[in-house]
This record gives C-alpha cells, structure tokens and sequence, in this order.
C-alpha cells in the first residue's frame, strides 16, 4: 500500500492506523498468520500498533502478546502460561539504552568496568538462552543507541568509563552471540536512531511523560524495520530487481544521446551518482538478489549503454533482458514467468511514475518504489528493506548464476525433439539425503518460500526442521540437483512421520499429529523448488522416500494435499506417482495412499543419484 | 480565517479563530479514533471517548500537534484537563 511504503509519511501512519489496518484487511486475504510476543522494556502500545500494519502489508497477520509495562526479562526467564500458551512464532525483545542497569562511575578501574560490562551482558544472554530453549523459536533482540548527552564529550568514545564506549563494547558482545546462533537476529537501532536523527530519537519527553524509548514520531521507521527481519524470517523478502535503464541506470537516453554522451562514470557530478547506485546495484548480487532489466528500447542500444566502459554493470549481470516497445507490465510478467517466480517476489526500479503506475496496476503485488530523484535511488531502495539478509548462504551469492544457467536450459530444450534425450543430455546428478547440519537453513528457507510445488504449504523455522531430523518418527529427504550447467543447490525436500491410519482423520484437518509411532507413513510436506520443473527430480526423490520406508518396514504411504490460491500445479501429484486417492473434501483436501509394492521398479531413470 | 493588521512589521496574516481550531481539531480526532461520530467542545475530556485512554493520548497529542504545527511541552501535557485548555494552548502557540 502506498501509504506504507518508504518514503512515507509517519504521521499520517500513526494518525490513521486503524484505518489503514482495515483497508488492508479489506484487500486481500491470502495472508501468513503468525504469533509475535513482544516483550518490551518500555512501553509497546503504539509500537505493535504500528507494526502491525506494516506487516499486513508485506502479507503477514500478526497476532500479538505484549508484555506488562517493562517485564521483559521477568516474562522471558520464569514460569508464563500466558506466554507458553500464546507458542509464539517469535519473539521480539523491545529493549533500549534506558534499560541498561547500570553504567560504568567514573572512579571504577579497568576490572570494574569489565566486570559491569559482563553482569549486563550476562542479564541478557542467559534470556535468550532461555527463550530458545523453552519457546524454540526466532528472536529478535534491539541492540543500543547512542545516549542524548555525553557527559566527558567526546571523550565518550575512548574512554572506558564513558556511556558511549560502553554502549558500543555491550553492542559487540550482542553481534557475536548474532553471529553465533542461527535464530538470533539485531534489530540496529543504533543505525536507525543515527540516520533519524539522535537528538530527535531521544527526545526525553517521550520517556519521562510516556516511557517510551524513542519519540512517537519515529516508531514508524522503526516498526518499519523490525518489520523488514519478520518478515525476512517468514520467507517474504523479494527476490528480484527488475530495472529500467535510460535515467535510472545512467543519465541520458540512449537510443538518442548515443552511448558516448551517456551520463555515467567519474566525469560529471551526475555521473558519478549513476555510477555509484550502479555499484549497489551489481552488489545486490552478492547477496543473492536477480538482476533483470525492463526498459522501452532497441536492444541493440540497451546491450550499448550497459558495455558503456565506465558503467559496473555489464549484460552478464543480467539474467533476463527485456528491452523493447512492448509495455512494461507485459515485460514484466514474462520477466517473472522466465524466473519461475511469482511477479510479487519482484521490484521494479524505473525513474518515470507512469511507468510504475502501469505496472503497479496492471500487475498486483509488484513493488514499484518512488525512488525520487538519482542521488535519493540508493537511500529509497535500501531503506525498503526488499531483501533484508537474514542469512547468507552459499546458495544465496550463486543464484544469479543458477537462474541464468536455467535460462540457458530452456533455451537448449527447444533444440531437442525427445525430452528425455534433453534430459539426458543435461548429465544431471542428484544427492537425496536425510536432513544434514549443512543444509537446515536452506530446508527452512525453502518451507518458507514454496508456494506452488507444495503440497501442504506447513513452514517450518530452522529449529523445527532440526527437530525432525533428530526424531526417530520422521522420514526427512533433502533433494540437491546438479547438471552441466551449474548447481541448483536444495530444491526438494520431504518430510514423513510414521504413525498409524487412525492418524488421518487429523492430518485432513490440516493438523499436526503426534501419536504412536507405526507402520504408515503421513507426508507432512513434500515441496520443491520450480526452478528444477520437469527434470524428473520428484521421480527421484519418490525412489528414496520408498527405500526408506522398505528400510523400515513401512507398506503404507499417505500423501495429503491441503490447496491453497497458489498450489493448483501438484494438485494431481500424487496420482501421478502411482498414489490412489482415497478422499477428498470441500475444504480442498484430498487423501492420497500408496502402497510399497515387494519389487519396486525406479521411477527416476534420468538422474544419477549418488548412492 | 480572520485578517490581523500587524502594522508592526507591515503586513496582514492570518489568524485561526477558536471556532476554525475547534473544526480541525474535530477532525483530528475522528482520524486518531476511526470514529466519524466523534464531536469536540470545550468540556470534553477522556471520559466522553470512549477508546479515549491513556495509551491513545500520546497518539493523540502528536497527531494534534502535526496538524496545528506546534509542539506541547511537557508542563502542558501533564497539566491539560479538557479540549477547551487544549485550544487555548494551541492557539496561544499558533495566534
């Protein structure tokens, strides 16, 4: 929703967000429910207000447990039913400078204040220890901004007793224990009280009159960035940029200015700013972002502007090209039909709002930033939060060559009159493996992101995807594809529990089960990556969910489909592998059953799958 | 609006009266409260609003705030105790 979107407007926000929460739900219904508890040491009341919308509006309907006035520490660490009850989907620890206990004195020595900056580090450590023990779920914790005055000026920084020397070490300890647990994520209000404006963030009215942390003003851009990590953490970040090119990529239209009169590089002002966004650009691809272009061109010229010799990015850098005369919302669905992605997973970068306006119109859930003028492109776009990094994964900085590798398949399979000889020729090797250490954060992520190839669409966090690996109840595969032209990294994943027939009932109630442990197997989640469509991959990994279950002497197998607005493709799945369908309801969801035959022939021929 | 000769520095601005201030701020809090039922006089308090609480006020004081372009400090936040004082802090800041 516009209202929402960066730049806006924080007061009409906080004005009128109950209005704005009821147009939101009025829009659409597909939403993700999940369960937040935010446990706060100052006030929340307006925080999770405003939090609440803008997580409507990146798909996601939060349902809140707030705690009492400052009980943060006191929820978190003693017996809650409340909060046990609630089984939050993650917790969010609101806590600020005002909460540190005690500063360093200005007489402590050197072991003093060491031993201070341990007591408040250990307040916080031993919680979140806690948390991920009792509640098994994602936190996100805030670190600490800066304090409104300096009481040894700028000697704050150096000196050990100063506020600001200690708020910064306190913070360090924070990132390591970050960069130590998977489910641990900072919320940088130091970096967001900076670039709003400390003295304003600070304002002390705020905490002596209210007790909030921060001025009411500046709760939406930090609501708006906590907003960006959950939904991060649920498998909401967009996946591609999608640019234009005349006066969004260089200054000056290429078709008539001609390359050599091109504003970009190190000779003009305006040059350089081009240059500069050009440079985070090409960056994005480091950390996994698609990069595509959409802009009314000849080809010919746009391949020109982009070899421009002082411009980063190059026609490599681009997965898809569209540059023609055809509208840009039509360019851009077939930008995302080539991708295989949804077109809400893009955002379309273009300096002209009527071009923004049509595709924002003509094709639903596409960001379309107001990006504002070229020297405001960078601040707009990474303020949005579009790709927030939760993780970084191996996967994440190979996928620009992942998709263009597929793009290059697409192409080669029109060459190949026999599909299974392009198969063939594809020289595919799988691995399908039960659940390993190096791969969980990649299984969740996909659990997240699988919309369409899902049977039963269930998301998992990292720490219930470990869970299952180590339960002796459950049947896991990961399935990982190679072929001549790249990795594909994870694609597949199944997860099985054996239990008994009685456990179906509940299963077609889209429940969880978990009762005797017995001879039938219940697919809890069999998804895959669209990515890998039509390679025969799901024959694999139907071949290695079979020897399990013979492995284990399991005859049965239930397959469930639970339908949603997005997975009509694996509707017939199961019948396809040789399941028979023994229900189906008007709620959507059908019951599928297998039976292990004695001799099991491979259904997967075209994959050499490492033993 | 009404004009106010200011001979002072030479020229007429404009001055809110207590009535204008009563209509916008009459809008302000329909806004706040989603409520387009809601009417503002004098004698209103927290007690006539229904969700009216201490949580809103914050809310509220910093929406009335945006619309008048005025800041309230903290002596008048705590010592406010209808609509009426409020116009006349706001209009001893804007007049």
């Amino acid at each position: 929703m516009r209202e929402l979107e960066y730049p806006f407007d924080s007061e009409e926000i906080l004005k009128k967000s109950k209005k704005i929460k009821r147009k939101l739900l009025e829009e659409r219904s597909d939403f993700l429910d999940k369960k937040i508890a935010v446990l706060g040491g100052s006030t929340t009341h307006d925080i999770v207000r405003v939090l609440e919308v803008f997580l409507l509006d990146w798909g996601i309907r939060p349902e809140f447990y707030e705690s009492e006035y400052a009980q943060y520490w006191q929820d978190a660490m003693f017996d809650n039913p409340a909060l046990e009850d609630f089984a939050p989907d993650l917790i969010f620890v609101h806590t600020s400078n005002r909460n540190i206990s005690r500063f360093p004195a200005i007489g402590d020595s050197a072991e003093q204040v060491e031993d201070l900056l341990r007591e408040q580090y250990e307040h916080f450590r031993v919680m979140w220890d806690k948390i991920a023990q009792k509640y098994h779920c994602p936190i996100i914790q805030n670190n600490f901004e800066y304090p409104f005055y300096r009481l040894l000026g700028n000697r704050e920084a150096t000196d050990i007793h100063g506020r600001i020397s200690f708020i910064n070490r306190l913070n360090e300890k924070f990132y390591e224990y970050a960069r130590e647990h998977a489910h641990f994520y900072i919320n940088d209000i130091h970096y967001m009280a900076a670039a709003y404006g400390l003295d304003r963030w600070a304002d002390p009215l705020y905490w002596h009159m209210y007790k909030y942390a921060m001025c009411l003003q500046a709760i939406p851009e930090f609501a708006y960035n906590v907003s960006h990590i959950i939904k991060a953490v649920f498998g909401k970040n967009k996946k591609a940029l999608v640019l234009d090119l005349d006066n969004t990529l260089w200054g000056g239209i290429v078709g008539d200015d001609g390359v050599e009169c091109l504003e970009i590089g190190q000779e003009t002002p305006m040059g350089q700013v081009y240059a500069e966004f050009q440079g985070y650009v090409k960056a994005q691809k480091e950390i996994g972002v698609l990069l595509c272009v959409d802009s009314k061109n000849e080809e010919e010229n746009a391949i020109a502007g982009l070899n421009h010799p002082d411009g980063t990015l190059k026609p490599e850098d681009f997965i898809v090209i569209e540059a023609n005369w055809e509208p840009k919302s039509k360019n851009i669905v077939q930008i995302a039909k080539d991708l295989n992605i949804l077109p809400d997973s893009l955002v379309f970068v273009d300096d002209n709002p009527a071009e923004r306006e049509i595709v924002e119109s003509q094709v639903p859930g596409v960001a379309t930033p107001q990006i504002g003028s070229p020297e405001q492109y960078i601040r707009v776009i990474d303020r949005s939060g579009f790709f927030e990094v939760t993780q970084l994964s191996e996967d994440d900085r190979k996928r620009n060559e992942m998709y263009k590798a597929n793009i290059q398949r697409q192409r080669q399979a029109q060459d190949f009159g026999d599909y299974r000889e392009y198969l063939l020729s594809l020289q595919m090797q799988g691995t399908i493996r039960a659940f390993e250490p190096l791969y969980m954060a990649r299984i969740a992520q996909l659990s997240n992101k699988s919309n369409q190839f899902n049977l039963t669409t269930r998301r998992y966090t990292q720490a219930d995807i470990e869970a299952f690996a180590a339960d002796d109840a459950y049947i896991t595969r990961y399935g990982k594809l190679e072929d001549k032209f790249g990795d594909n990294g994870v694609v597949s994943v199944v997860i099985g529990r054996q239990g008994t027939m009685e456990d179906i009932p509940a299963y077609q109630k889209r429940d969880t089960v978990s009762g005797e442990q017995g001879d039938v197997l219940h697919l809890e989640l069999w998804l895959m990556s669209c990515r890998v469509l039509k390679r025969d991959m799901e024959y694999a990994m139907m071949d290695s969910v079979v020897m399990a279950c013979k492995d284990r002497g399991i005859h049965t197998i239930i397959g469930y489909y639970y339908k949603t607005a997005k997975n009509s493709m694996v509707r017939e799945f199961y019948g396809q592998m040789g399941f028979e369908k023994i229900a189906e309801d008007d709620t959507g969801v059908s019951t599928w059953q297998y039976t292990v035959p004695d001799v099991y022939q491979p259904k997967n021929t075209v994959i050499e799958v490492a033993k | 609006m009404i004009c106010r000769e200011r001979p002072d520095i030479g020229i007429v601005e404009d001055v809110m009266s207590r009535e204008e201030v009563f209509v916008r701020l009459g809008e302000v809090f329909r806004d706040v409260f989603d409520d387009e039922e809601i009417t503002v006089t004098d004698a209103t308090t927290a007690d006539d609003i229904e969700e009216w609480d201490s949580l809103e006020h914050i809310n509220l004081l910093a929406a009335v705030e945006q619309e008048f372009g005025m800041k309230f400090n903290m002596g008048q936040v705590v010592s406010m105790k209808n609509v009426g004082e409020m116009v006349d802090i706001i209009i001893s800041k804007i007049g």
